[in-house]
């Protein structure tokens, strides 16, 4: 494949050219592990407005975002801290509209992942029984109690998203876009399919030969994906399975610190304002703190053969 | 031990966290598929596998899959040891298909507040009087819509333990029997116990709770007198067994600095 066939370029010029004021964006498929911090940093940094955010359990990502002020809607099952619980800036932006109004739309991982799956399969819904006798289904206007016209059972209709964008942090990929990705998916797949548009953050750019020679792990075929970006460590305080593990601390020095408004505003300008790359961020978390998260002792799986 | 004591440790040399676990341990079967979920629940499903259901399987909502407990404390189902040597990691609708078709034999849940019901709260507190926005629910709502049963462990106070949840995210009985038959939930599912710091709450045919046992030194009027309705008591009442010596071992083992049980 030749050279122009190339999708990577910088953090900066992806959010710059793909987010945008109003856009859908999701973020934090897959859960706890892989979340795209430094993206949700940069579209804080171009100062997006009126997102929707979409996501199973958000982590506290969708948290730093909406105290930015980036945010007029979540579609999310849990909005908050994993490590800690409650999500203040969350908390603030619906209790008391700090800094502004947002609207939520409240799903459970499942809806959302059924939400996902039905625009990725291309149909206006998936029907499920999960959220019945809910107020979850009284309250989302996605969610639709309906009679099965096959036996009559009452299930529920969730409507299908399509976000503007998915931002999906992955261990590799090569420059077409072809990402491999392991450890658990979450809605990663689904999300990739559902999206108008595909940013993948990688921890490596490899050859395409290494991505060729594992297709059962190449889960993002390249040409879903509108930008590959190169961001090593782009993940941190979450985990990416084979690279570095989670900063719990960080996740309870976050809950310290964003209790109230003003610590919150000096927290975001300490880690995300006054940086103006991944790189300088990493050197604000040290290398000592960085070292003590990579992976202390590998664990290779054993290669599977292809051959013919 | 009175029941507003915070010494970590009873007479009996365990916390009350380290009973939590164990009573949630014994909810699973040996073959049974769990839903394991956050906190203490994750380290009774380790506690069963090492004891008395070594054929138990655990399903994560994030994909995983796992016949090993994790070698390590996890603080989140996604930590890197809960992931290394799974014997499955896929996506979140391959372990949620099986919950919607009915697989999964119990599932472990948190909450704010939990109703006479067996309904739960984790979108709206309140606090003083006033509204708090919560997290949300997760996969909570699917585990209580869609698991044959679901466990709750929380802590037992009158703010959380209501006469109705003032907001149903994940659904329990509902307003009493038949309540989950009329909504189209599936047939075999719903509340089973309730896994409190002071005892456990079980359910009656009506779909009531009812307080089945307390924990060693909690009297049954601390109980009603922390329970935000008349809660029923059963003729039988027993006392909530603490955990044996193998399961306090193994609980120390993997919670060695009482991250989760040290009250």
């Amino acid at each position: 494949m030749g050279t122009d066939a190339s999708k990577l370029v910088s953090m900066h010029q992806a959010i710059a050219e793909h987010v945008s004021s109003g856009s859908m964006v999701l973020m934090g498929a897959q859960l706890e592990q892989m979340i795209p911090f430094a993206a949700g940093h940069e579209i804080i940094r171009q100062g997006c407005r009126n997102l929707t955010l979409v996501g199973p359990i958000s982590d506290i990502l969708f948290d730093q975002m909406i105290g930015a002020g980036c945010v007029s809607r979540v579609m999310a099952a849990w909005v908050g801290n994993a490590s800690a619980g409650m999500g203040y800036c969350f908390r603030r932006a619906v209790e008391k509209s700090i800094p502004r109004a947002i609207e939520t739309v409240d799903h459970t991982n499942f809806t959302i992942a059924l939400a996902l799956h039905a625009a990725a399969m291309g149909v206006p819904f998936m029907p499920t029984y999960t959220t019945l006798g809910s107020d979850l289904l009284k309250r989302n206007g996605n969610l639709r109690e309906f009679s099965s016209p096959v036996n009559e059972e009452r299930l529920v209709a969730v409507r299908a998203l399509r976000p503007d964008v998915a931002i999906l942090h992955v261990q590799r990929a090569d420059t077409a876009g072809n990402a491999h990705l392991w450890g658990n998916l979450g809605v990663a797949i689904d999300g990739a399919r559902a999206s108008r548009k595909v940013i993948v953050v990688a921890e490596e750019i490899v050859a395409p030969e290494v991505i060729a020679s594992d297709p059962n792990r190449t889960l993002i075929p390249g040409f879903l994906v509108t930008a590959i970006v190169h961001e090593p460590c782009g993940a941190h305080p979450s985990p990416v399975q084979g690279y570095y593990g989670r900063d719990h601390a960080f996740f309870h020095e976050y809950h310290d610190q964003t209790r109230e408004l003003d610590g919150f505003e000096q927290w975001i300008k300490h880690w995300v304002a006054e940086v103006s790359s991944r790189d300088s961020y990493l050197k604000r978390l040290g290398e000592s703190r960085a070292h003590s998260l990579r992976v202390r002792e590998h664990a290779l799986s054993v290669p599977v053969d292809f051959g013919f | 031990m009175t029941t507003k004591g915070h010494s970590s440790t009873a007479a009996s040399g365990f916390s009350k966290g380290e009973l939590m676990v164990a009573a949630a341990a014994r909810e699973i079967h040996n073959g049974e598929l769990v839903f394991v979920g956050m906190r203490l629940p994750m380290i009774a499903f380790g506690v069963a596998k090492r004891t008395h259901a070594p054929g138990a399987t655990g399903l994560f909502e994030n994909g995983v899959i796992r016949d090993t407990p994790a070698p390590e404390l996890l603080y989140t189902m996604g930590d890197s040891p809960n992931l290394l040597h799974a014997s499955y990691c896929g996506d979140m609708l391959s372990v949620m298909s099986l919950l919607q078709q009915g697989r999964v034999n119990v599932g472990f849940l948190g909450a704010a507040e939990v109703d006479r019901f067996g309904n739960l709260n984790t979108t709206w507190g309140s606090r003083n009087g006033q509204q708090v926005r919560l997290p949300g629910s997760g996969g909570a709502c699917d585990i209580a819509s869609l698991s044959q049963r679901t466990v709750v462990l929380l802590e037992h106070t009158r703010q959380r333990l209501v006469s109705q949840v003032g907001h149903i995210t994940s659904p329990g009985n509902g307003t009493g029997d038949g309540w989950r038959r009329a909504q189209g939930l599936p047939l075999r599912s719903g509340p089973s116990a309730i896994i409190t710091t002071m005892g456990v709450l079980r359910f009656g045919e009506d779909g009531e709770a009812y307080l089945a046992s307390v924990h060693p030194g909690v009297s049954v009027e601390d109980v009603l007198s922390n329970t935000g309705w008349t809660l029923r008591v059963a003729d039988d009442l027993a006392t909530t067994p603490g955990p044996d010596a193998t399961e306090l071992a193994v609980i120390r083992d993997i919670d060695p600095n009482h991250f989760w049980t040290k009250s």
